[in-house]
């Protein structure tokens, strides 16, 4: 892409890999956390509720400092993530692509609730009549109904990342080619003193790419809609 | 064969039934709100009882006191809902294949192109449900519970959903499936017609409670169970076999224990056996023949019991040589008559008041004298 200069590539590039693991990485979990929101009923699920939205609320830097705090080389889980596994998160784009997926969870969560919960039970109820197992039914009933919802989540998910910035500067700071990502380059160019032409280019980027991101997402949502008939 | 001993409570309501239901179709009548669906959820397994027991063929499926509640999909039950419950991402196909994938290839007693052919849903294969209509919707519903080559097959008001018209088109497959593949049938129905219709013997389902099981003649025909039934419907089931027509004049000729009856022409097939509802108001009694009338059945009968006068109407309980008539007339006829038990007497009944929808065919006897079923 020869119209990019190397500084915007790089940015560019930071920024889609680590949207893309963020959402990949949080999306299981996140529709497992769905599940459960949606269909169980148990004690302190008020409270797991709001633990999940946390980081919808909180300001992100507070989010960025926990994660610091804990996944840091000398939190505890971050110690033991680098002595067990060799797995190094503060100041690295992983770093950067957790606490994208830490923020981005609570939206994802919701999207796949939501669309949960439109599932008509019935219909599970039929495929247990009809020889399916709990697990079975949920993958070959439950599953391809709320498609719709879990492409909502992955994009609101993906949005949310890429445009992450309070979270990721204050736990893996600003690292050009590992942790400066196009908000976080747009930052740092605005900073320079005659960075306004470069930063306006960084910012027509960020634009294209999540214009991009919404189409694809609304093209992916015709087909699956078509696909269920409605 | 399946037995039912179970107890459960939905808030103030009490559901306590005590059941055992065998081959052929069995309808569970009753109103909305007597414990119907409660009682086939819980067959299904997807509703839990508090207490009880459940065996399907000697095989139990819940059992409270061992703690035994085996999930929906081992119970081998196949289970046809009101609204179809088709899954909208799979064609037609591959919803009819859904639970027949699950069915160990040995076990597979039900061929799919038989189900296809009997329901009449080659051409829908490769559709998705949202553009079939309600009555194609129940059909796929049906053969894919089918498929499963159930050991029973529960239908919860499967034909609640549908207009006269597209109940007329489904009600003969399902007639046809028990007999066809040999399936014992649970129908759910709120129904009197549909019960006429299907079932060989009848469940009636009070407040939680069954108030009466056995045969459905025998059933309509007590009149102690008329305000459950329908008052209307009562003593007025009989077992006919169509002997012929006389288009000229109009008639379809039949006979029943209590000899020939001529009833409305009627689309029906010589030598069929059918179920004939004679509705009581339709009734009229004689002490003796009447000479030149309209009225074209005059079948001797004898007063079986007179009962009170209730809304301002008398049912009187006919034997018509071995068949149970009813009667419904006014106070004042009863009095006019002197009518006692044992009375002999003549019962009126115009063929233009039984109309071809009061006729069902229906087979006659039995699941033992049912043909051999198609099993490959």
């Amino acid at each position: 892409m020869p119209v990019l200069t190397p500084l915007e590539r790089e940015a560019l590039h930071l920024s889609l890999l680590v949207s893309g693991w963020a959402v990949a990485g949080s999306l299981p979990p996140g529709l497992l956390a769905a599940w459960v929101l949606a269909r169980l009923r148990f004690p302190g699920k008020t409270l797991l509720d709001g633990l999940i939205h946390l980081p919808l609320v909180l300001p992100p830097v507070v989010v960025g400092y926990a994660l610091l705090v804990l996944l840091g080389l000398n939190g505890p889980i971050g110690a033991r993530l680098h002595a067990w596994f060799g797995i190094t998160l503060a100041f690295t784009w992983k770093g950067a692509a957790v606490a994208s997926a830490v923020v981005a969870f609570p939206l994802m969560v919701r999207a796949m609730r939501l669309s949960l919960e439109s599932v008509d039970s019935g219909l599970e109820q039929a495929a247990r009549t009809l020889g399916c197992g709990p697990l079975r039914t949920f993958f070959t009933v439950t599953l391809p109904l709320v498609l719709p919802g879990v492409l909502t989540g992955a994009i609101l998910g993906f949005a949310r990342s890429l445009s992450e910035f309070g979270a990721t500067i204050t736990f893996v700071s600003d690292i050009p080619g590992e942790t400066r990502t196009l908000p976080i380059a747009l930052y740092a160019l605005i900073q320079t003193p005659d960075g306004d032409a470069a930063a306006a280019r960084l910012c027509v980027i960020s634009i294209v790419v999540a214009l991009a991101a919404l189409l694809a997402s609304d093209l992916l949502a015709r087909r699956l809609k078509r696909q269920l008939g409605g | 064969m399946l037995e039912i001993a179970v107890r459960r409570r939905q808030g103030a309501f009490q559901l306590e039934v005590d059941l055992a239901t065998g081959a052929g179709v069995t309808a569970l009548f009753g109103p909305s709100g007597s414990g119907k669906t409660s009682l086939a959820n819980m067959v299904a397994g997807l509703a839990r009882p508090d207490q009880g027991r459940i065996t399907l063929d000697g095989r139990p499926l819940f059992d409270g006191a061992a703690r035994l509640d085996l999930p929906p999909e081992r119970r081998r039950i196949g289970y046809v809902f009101q609204e179809g419950r088709l899954f909208p991402h799979l064609s037609v196909r591959s919803n009819l294949i859904f639970g027949q994938r699950r069915v160990p290839a040995a076990e597979r007693a039900v061929p799919f192109d038989d189900v296809v052919a009997v329901l009449g849903i080659e051409a829908l294969l490769e559709r998705r449900p949202a553009r079939l209509s309600g009555g194609e919707k129940q059909r796929v519903a049906i053969g894919r519970a089918l498929l499963t080559s159930p050991r029973l097959l529960l239908m919860d008001e499967p034909l609640a959903a549908l207009d006269a018209a597209r109940k007329a088109e489904i009600l003969p497959f399902i007639a046809a499936l028990s007999r066809h593949f040999a399936t014992p049938i649970l129908y759910v129905s709120h129904s009197m017609d549909e019960v006429l219709q299907l079932a060989d013997s009848l469940v009636l389902l009070q407040n939680g409670q069954v108030a009466a099981h056995g045969p459905v003649e025998e059933l309509l025909a007590r009149p102690d169970l008329a305000p459950l039934t329908g008052r209307g419907h009562a003593g007025a089931v009989l077992r006919a076999t169509v002997t012929a027509h006389d288009d000229a004049a109009g008639v379809t000729r039949l006979a029943f224990a209590g000899g020939p009856l001529l009833v409305a022409r009627a689309p029906l097939t010589p030598g069929q056996s059918v179920r004939v509802r004679i509705a009581a108001r339709d009734v009229s009694l004689a002490l003796d023949p009447p000479g030149r009338v309209s009225i074209q059945n005059c079948l001797p009968a004898s007063v079986v019991r007179v009962g009170p006068a209730e809304d301002g109407l008398v049912d009187v309980l006919l034997d018509c040589g071995g068949a149970r008539l009813w009667s419904q007339i006014t106070p004042l006829a009863r009095d006019r008559l002197h009518l006692r038990p044992g009375q002999p007497l003549h019962a009126l009944i115009k063929a233009a008041t039984i109309a071809a929808g009061d006729i069902a065919a229906k087979e006659g006897a039995m699941p033992c004298a049912s043909p051999s079923p198609r099993r490959t």
